[in-house]
This record gives structure tokens, sequence and C-alpha cells, in this order.
């Protein structure tokens, strides 16, 4: 029984992962950036739900909701002024501005709030569910969790396939030039996809922090790079590829937390990412890339 | 080809004059009393970051490779050569003699985790490659961690449990000791010995990159599949290129180390923060631009030091800082916007000539 809670609280941890990787995944599959700063996008929509539900006794919901906008916003500004005029220059030097930009969130946050942690009240108030005569016990908050991850990716994957801005995300990922020539607002579009990433990284804060109670302005960081890597694993570009690879990311990590070492899951998390990029280097279903002369 | 030569020789006179200048410089300050505590206890954490500046840049500018695991290779250094340093404390009594050592022993282990590395990250390409490095970089950090390491009369033995099942003699000594790492070392580095450290560090690099080596290396990193064509081995020269790096960084952690009184490896010291950080240094430095990494290292790591009196605000300010230079470093509409500013100060300049 234990086995199986363990492996349940994992899939649970892999599903914040997946959400938080289909942003990664989103934004870099459009825009070829790695958004170092996603990771703190998470912390802020956190810092907002305690904001709204702890410090002015808000409903829960609309804590979720508040943080949901304000991650929204701030993404989109983030994009607009970071990182739209840098388009067309070195990946490298985006990607330090990335750098640059999760500084800043992060000393502001930790202006705005200190660096003592946060206690964070859950914004779940689902009961637990007791299976097996009371043996195995899942907390509500791992409930919301699971079903959240699922019908987010239901609900990305049909916005994608079915909707015109959809198309217009996977003609921009697949060549920008091509699609500024059949008449798509390549800027736009870009946009849509910082704020659809933004928006599901605040769900995945306010739903970590209702899993670990505790808030800093570091708390992004860490589940920030392990989604990143969740997204490589799966092949980065690929949503189903960051909805596998988070899962079993999160899977690895619990067993290996309850089987093995606490200290040493980490290490085995990325033990297992450089394993599979060797045998597979673009990750379980990303693209194969046929290098021209 | 030979003013070429003469070119760069020139080029790189001038990195080492400015190194030394810095050296006399900060002498004749202390000299005049002008020196602070503050300032001084910085003196040797900036020959450290430049030297990790230096070698980053042989792996990110010169090879073309984007690492996120340099912190690693100077968690290796720093351990072994710590680690040495306390284990031969009785074999060898003197500190300079020892530390010199250590510096050998921090090098050679760096290079050969560099080479166990290298050989299966340098097949991967561009961001897989940055991630993989991160991940080898928190592994090795992790992994420390846990090591427990003890020394007592018939030799060293280790454990990745505890102190208890280490089985030491009763007058045996606990070295690294997992998580709290190692204490005691004894402080052997001096800003003039890192001075030193960054002199050869220089050396070595700006003479690979002028050499047969160092054009076949760079030939790779601008087209690989022509580099290919005309005979270059492509592995071996990708991994000497990552192993010198990796090996200088190890360096770079024994000088490290020997700063310390006690050594742990944290988040903050030997985590992913700490290999952008440098990442961030050979960036704003200007990629391949290894005077630049000089600079920037020296720059960065004294600015936030200079800020404190503005106490919480002066990490707000670096990220501001950072953005906005990189901002008008490399948006291709600034770059303009300077080409047109420069065009017309010229025109000027012509203007007034005539």
């Amino acid at each position: 029984m234990s086995f199986l809670s363990y492996l349940i609280n994992g899939i649970s941890l892999g599903s914040i992962y997946a959400i938080i990787a289909l942003g990664y995944t989103m934004v870099y599959g459009i825009a070829k950036m790695l958004n170092f700063a996603h990771g703190d996008i998470i912390m802020v929509g956190g810092f907002t739900t305690f904001t709204v539900v702890s410090t002015m006794g808000g409903n829960p919901i609309l804590g979720v909701l508040a943080a949901v906008a304000v991650c929204t916003i701030l993404g989109v500004t983030i994009e607009r002024v970071a990182y739209k005029p840098l388009r067309g220059a070195s990946p490298l030097a985006v990607l330090i501005t990335a750098i640059g930009v999760s500084y800043l969130l992060q000393n502001v946050a930790l202006l705005l709030f200190g660096s003592n942690s946060k206690q964070f009240t859950s914004v779940v108030e689902v009961p637990a569910l007791k299976l097996a005569g009371g043996q195995l016990s899942i907390s509500g908050v791992t409930i919301v969790t699971i079903v959240s991850c699922i019908v987010i990716m239901v609900g990305l994957t049909t916005f994608i396939n079915k909707t015109k801005m959809g198309q217009a995300m996977l003609a921009v990922a697949e060549d920008k030039g091509a699609a500024t020539l059949m008449g798509i607002d390549v800027d736009r579009t870009i946009g849509v996809t910082f704020a659809i990433g933004s928006a599901l990284a605040a769900v995945a804060g306010v739903l970590l922090c209702s899993a670990y109670p505790s808030l800093t302005p570091y708390t992004g960081s860490m589940p920030g790079i392990k989604a990143f890597v969740a997204a490589v694993f799966g092949g980065i570009g690929s949503i189903p590829g960051a909805m596998i690879g988070g899962i079993i990311l999160g899977v690895i990590e619990n067993l290996s937390k309850a089987y093995i070492s606490s200290q040493l899951s980490d290490a085995i998390v990325f033990s297992v990412l450089i394993i599979v990029l060797l045998v597979r280097p673009t990750g379980i279903l990303g693209k194969k890339i046929h290098e021209k002369v | 080809m030979k003013s070429l030569k003469k070119k760069a020789t020139f080029q790189n006179l001038i990195t080492y004059a400015i190194v030394i200048a810095f050296w006399v410089f900060i002498q004749l300050w202390s000299m005049a009393g002008q020196m602070t505590s503050l300032l001084n206890g910085l003196l040797v954490p900036i020959c450290t970051y430049v030297i990790l500046a230096v070698s980053l840049n042989l792996t990110v500018g010169i090879l073309g490779e984007l690492s996120l695991g340099h912190a690693g290779f100077m968690c290796v250094g720093a351990f072994s050569g710590a680690f040495f340093t306390k284990a031969m404390a009785d074999t060898i009594p003197s500190v300079g003699l020892r530390f010199t050592f250590a510096l050998l022993v921090g090098a050679a282990a760096a290079a050969v985790f560099g080479i166990l590395i290298g050989i299966p990250v340098l097949r991967l390409k561009g961001d897989y490659l940055a991630i993989v490095t991160l991940a080898f970089g928190e592994i090795i950090k992790n992994l420390i961690n846990v090591f427990y390491v003890g020394k007592d009369s018939r030799g060293i033995h280790f454990s990745m449990k505890d102190v208890a099942s280490l089985g030491l003699e009763a007058e045996g000594e606990v070295i690294i000791k997992g998580a709290q790492g190692i204490t005691g070392t004894p402080k052997a580095s001096t800003f003039t010995i890192g001075i030193i450290l960054v002199l050869i560090a220089l050396f070595i690099i700006l003479n690979l990159i002028d050499s047969r080596t160092g054009r076949a290396i760079m030939a790779i990193r601008d087209n690989r599949i022509a580099a290919e064509s005309v005979g270059i081995d492509i592995t071996r020269y990708k991994l000497l290129a990552f192993t010198v790096s990796a090996s200088i960084a190890g360096v770079a952690g024994v000088l490290y180390a020997h700063n310390l009184s006690s050594l742990a490896a944290t988040t903050k010291n030997f985590g992913y923060n700490m290999s952008i950080m440098i990442l961030v240094f050979v960036v704003l430095g200007g990629i391949g631009n290894i005077r630049g990494s000089i600079i920037a290292a020296v720059i960065l790591t004294a600015l936030p030091e200079l800020l404190r009196g503005l106490n919480n605000y002066r990490m707000l300010i670096y990220a501001i800082v950072l953005i906005a230079m990189m901002l008008f470093n490399s948006a291709p509409k600034s770059i303009e916007l300077r080409e047109r500013f420069l065009e017309k100060l010229r025109k000027k300049d012509k203007k007034e000539a005539a």
C-alpha cells in the first residue's frame, strides 16, 4: 500500500512539473529561447494567492484567479520589455536576459515579502479520499492537482489543434518567416504563448504551494529547473512530451526519495535525464533533426 | 601570417599587463593604507572568478558549446584540493608546498571529471548539451553532500551513509563530513597567489587559442562539418578544450577552498546559480573575448559588494543593470541606433576637418 501512495504522490508532483513544463516547452517551441524566468513566475503566482487569501482574507478561488491574472500580465510584459527587442539577437543574449529577469523577480519578491518563508494556507478544500478501508489515503490537493493537470492537457491540445490561434502557434513554431508571409501576426502569437505559459505557471504555483506550504522568493527556482528537465526529457517543443516527462520525473523523484535516499533524489532525477538524452538525444517524443551540409 | 601572429602576441601582452597592473595598483593601494577589510576580503574571490570566467570562455567562446555546469568542476577541484591538504597534513608539513600540490591535485581531479563528463556530453548539441552539463553539476554537488571520508592509521575510508559506517579507529579523523563538508582547511590563498594563478591560466588559454590546436577548435565552432571534412578530429579537439577548461576551473576551486575555513557544497556556492553567474561574466565580457571576461568578472564581483550600502536594493540594481546592458549590447534595434549615431559623429568630424 505504501508503494501505491508514494506512486500517487509522485504522479501529483509530476503533474505540477508537467504544468510548468508545458509553459517551458510552448515558449521554447515558438520563441526558441530558454525562459529561465519561468520558474520565478510560479513564485509570483504563489505570493499573489498568499497575499489575497492570507493577508487580505479573500476567497481562495479569488486568490487563484488573481494569481492567474497577475502572472499573465507579468508574462506578457516581460516578453514585451525584455525579450521582444532581442528577437534576432544571439540565443545566449536572450538566455542571459532571461536570467536577469529571474534575478529581478526574485529580488522584488525579497524586498516585498522578506527572505523568511511564509506559511501558505492550502487553497484546496476537497476532503481526502480514503480507499481500501482507510489504508490508502489520497489528499485533496493530490486529487485536485492530478485533475487540473488532465484538464489543462486536454484543453491545451484542443486549443492548439482546433482554434485559429493554436494553428498560428504551430505555424510560427515551424517557420517564422513563412508564417509572416501567410499573414500571421508573429508578435501577437508569441505574446499569446507567453500569456498562456505564465497563466499555467500561476496555476502550478498555487498547486505547488498548496502541496508544499512554504513560500520564499526562491520557491520557484528548483521546480522551474526540474520542469525544464522534464520538458527536455519528453522532447522540448512537444506538448505531450512535456506531460509525460513531467509525470515520469515526479514519480522517479518521489520513489527515489522513499526508497533510496532523500538527499540523492535530485541526483537520481538528473542521472535519468542524462541516460535518456544519451540514448535519444532529442528526448522521448522529440523530433529528429537531420543536419544539412 | 607572421604579422597576424605578432599582433596576437601583442594583444596577449596587453592582457597580461592589465592583470599585473591590477596587482600593482592593489599593492600600492594597501601600502597607502586605503584598503578596507571589505575590499581585502574581495581580492581572492575576484581572482577565483576571473579564472572561472576565463576558463568557461574557452568552452563557450572558443569551443562554442554552452555549458551550465562549470561550478561542478570548481566543486571537484575545491574538495579534492582541500582533501589533499587535510590528508597530507602530517606527510608534508609545509603549508605552501602542500598548497602547490593541492592545486595540481585539484586540476587533475577536475580534468578527470572533464573527460568523464565530456565524452558523453559532447555528443549532444546546443540546449541539450546545456541542460546535461547543468544536470552533471547538480549531481556532483548532491553526491558530495552524502560523501564521507575519514583517515586513520590503516588508510583512507569512504562511505556514502554516515560517519559511523566509516569504521574509523579511535584516533582516526573524519575529513569530509557529508553535508558539513571539510572544516579546518588552512587559509593558504592570498591575493598574490591568486594573481599568479590568473596569469598561468591566461598563459595556458591564450597560447592554446593561438596554436594549431586552438585554430582547429575554432574551426569546429565555426563549421563542424567543414572542419571534419578537412580532417580535424572533432571529438578529440572538443574533448581537449572541454577538459582544459574543466581543469582550470578545478584550480579556481582549490583557490576558493583555501580561502575559507569551512567548505560545504551548498546551492549557493556550487549550484547551477554559480555556473550561471560565471556565464554572465563571459557573455557580458564578450563571448570569445578573454580580456573582456577578466574585466567583467572583476566589475561584476566588486559591484554588488560596493553597492552594499544600498542593502537589499543592490541585487535588484544588479538585475536591472544586467537586463539593460544585454538590451543595449545585443538588441538589433539598439545596435542599429548606435551605428547611426557613430555615423553622424564621423560625418561631423569630416566636415570639421574640411
